[in-house]
């Protein structure tokens, strides 16, 4: 490595993740930034309906108690952590890293980072009124077809605040709707000085930031490769770029951590929800994924370089999500003998109930969990002498009182429909509502003279 | 998995040298996969394990045969990108996911299992193409 490489640490792939990652990224050994993306497609609606129950509320509250754990050594090693914990209440996330670093012991030592400005949910029936059509891109409906069932809207917004709030020696960034690429390359940009037009570096990082944003998923896990063979996953390290100034990056993981970093592994993250591959469009710049080169570069090392950019576009992504009806999975399990035909008879029992009943329904969707669930057809007939097999009916609809009224059908088919039936131990399904995801695009013009970085000391 | 041997498919001049001699094995001996979502749409990237494997994958799995293998599985089009520099292929699956995501009522509504249903996919592989990659698996 040489001596001006920046070590980025991923310390979590999504709120959920693994908790101790961070604090063994932070420990066994040397590493410049740590980031961690905790932000799903529909994560910002969970955060939105959290925060109006209690306005103090909204943001990835796992992370306080992680910042609290790990301020000392983040602060004795001048670590610098970047997160879109933030959430859609960026302020509240920041209040309780005020009071964790003051309880950790580095109060004055610690300054925090805010970038807000992605949250435009209020805004949003002014920039439609305003002629901002935010047409679903996936389907090209207006957004006004379901303006009224909206929950939350956020730009994803790019490196530049990141980079803003790191200038002013901020110790901990948080973000809300930051695009997670920019969470590994924001740094990068800020610690060789990139121009904001030096596509091919700043393409570098947007594959940096790609690889390293699923946590474990670029280092071993969920890895179908030798998966047999890769060592140690309840220890698995966390991936770590290696950037240099010109772009070029390692991919390596600490020495002594399970898992495995090859170029096969490598390749599989890369391809992971990959679109076009020649263009691959973040808030800074657009990266052609068909120019990577990549070579192992020593043991758990993969070199990556030659990776070239293209001017980014005048839009940013908007994630909006809304209220789209209801939905229950009701699940049995049949045992042997003839373990599919009784699944398969209660699941005829179970429609001709809801026919019956009179109860109307988008969707009825029936897997047979241990047969076709995930292959569909693909999976063939069913194997003979199968030893059980659970029934996976699932339904949804626009009212909530047909889908309740489901939920209440399933338990009955213990002791009145076919023979040989268990597994009902979780008791009656739950009624979901559905938060649907809706892509769009917006001018950058609408979003960026908005955004606001603020550092505080801790 | 590997059949009968059978004569090679018409050679291109995409393919590698094309032997003899094929024998049908599924497209798991070729390849590892990945897939992913976008929406309603799942992606599979399938990464051969030779840059011989790669070649006939090139010329054999086209968007149509991928089309053809999820035939009741998936709703719209199938789009392919290559990707020379990794050997890689990336499919587009549109209409996968049941309305994708939180709509879905699929068990994999993320398509996160999608690429090994791909690995199904039988492929008359030339015998000197099957050499180059690693033992049955």
């Amino acid at each position: 490595m040489s001596a001006r490489a920046l070590r980025v640490a991923c310390g979590q792939g999504f709120w959920g993740d693994r908790l101790d990652a961070p604090v063994e990224q932070v420990r066994r050994g040397p590493i410049d930034v740590l980031m961690l993306d905790y932000l799903a497609e529909v994560t910002m609606s969970i955060l939105q309906k959290q925060k109006a129950r209690d306005p103090a509320q909204g943001y990835a509250r796992d992370f306080v108690p992680l910042l609290g754990e790990i301020f000392p050594d983040v602060v004795e090693k001048g670590i610098r952590v970047i997160s879109n914990a933030g959430g859609v209440n960026v302020a509240g996330c920041r209040d309780g890293l005020i009071e964790a670093a003051r309880e950790a012991g580095v109060g004055g030592r610690a300054r925090i980072g805010t970038v807000t400005g992605d949250d435009i949910l209020e805004r949003l029936p002014d920039l439609v009124r305003s002629g901002h059509e935010l047409a679903n891109m996936d389907d090209g409906r207006p957004l006004e077809e379901i303006l009224e069932r909206v929950e939350s809207a956020n730009a994803y917004i790019g490196a530049a605040p990141i980079v803003a709030a790191l200038e002013r020696d901020a110790t901990v960034v948080v973000t809300g709707r930051s695009t997670d690429t920019a969470l590994t390359y924001a740094p990068m940009i800020h610690a060789f000085g990139w121009a904001w037009d030096d596509w091919d570096r700043i393409a570098h990082g947007i594959v940096a930031g790609h690889v390293n944003e699923c946590g474990a998923q670029a280092s071993g896990g969920n890895c179908l490769v030798d998966w047999e063979s890769i060592p140690d996953l309840a220890g698995i390290g966390y991936p770590i770029v290696e950037a240099t100034p010109d772009g070029p990056f390692v991919l390596t993981k600490h020495a002594g951590t399970g898992g495995r970093i090859s170029p096969a592994i490598v390749k599989e993250q890369i391809l992971y929800e990959m679109g076009d591959p020649a263009g691959y469009i973040t808030p800074d710049g657009v990266a052609d994924f068909t120019t990577i080169r990549l070579e192992e570069d020593g043991p758990d090392r993969v070199r990556v370089h030659g990776v070239k950019g293209r001017p980014r576009t005048g839009q940013l992504k908007v994630s909006i999500s809304y209220r789209a009806g209801y939905k229950a999975i009701g699940t049995l399990v049949y045992a042997w003998p003839d373990a599919v035909a009784k699944a398969r008879r209660a699941d005829e029992v179970l429609r001709e109930r809801l026919d019956r009943l009179g109860l109307a329904f988008d969707q009825v969707r029936t897997e047979f969990v241990g047969w076709n669930a995930t292959h569909g057809p693909l999976a063939g007939p069913p194997p003979e002498d199968l030893p059980e097999v659970e029934l996976r009916v699932a339904v949804k609809a626009a009212e909530r009182a047909p889908v309740e009224r489901f939920t209440r059908e399933i338990a009955p088919l213990i002791l009145s429909g076919p023979p040989s039936v268990t597994g009902f131990a979780g008791g009656r399904p739950r009624v979901q509502e559905i938060v649907a995801y809706w892509p769009a695009l917006i001018d950058r013009a609408a979003i960026e003279p908005g955004l606001e970085v603020e550092v505080v000391e801790a | 998995m590997t059949g009968a041997t059978r004569p090679a498919v018409t050679a291109s001049p995409r393919a590698v040298t094309v032997g003899p001699m094929a024998a049908r094995v599924q497209l798991r001996r070729l390849a590892h996969a990945r897939s992913g979502d976008k929406g309603d749409t799942a992606n599979v990237g399938v990464i051969a394990y030779s840059p011989e494997a790669y070649a006939f994958l090139r010329h054999a799995l086209t968007a149509e045969r991928v089309a053809s293998h999820f035939a009741g599985m998936i709703e719209g089009p199938v789009e392919r990108f290559e990707l020379d520099n990794l050997g890689a292929l990336n499919f587009l699956l549109h209409g996968a996911l049941g309305g994708g995501g939180t709509v879905s009522l699929m068990t994999d509504a993320q398509g996160k299992v999608y690429s090994t249903a791909l690995l199904r996919a039988e492929l008359d592989v030339p015998e000197d193409v099957l050499a180059t990659v690693p033992p049955k698996r």
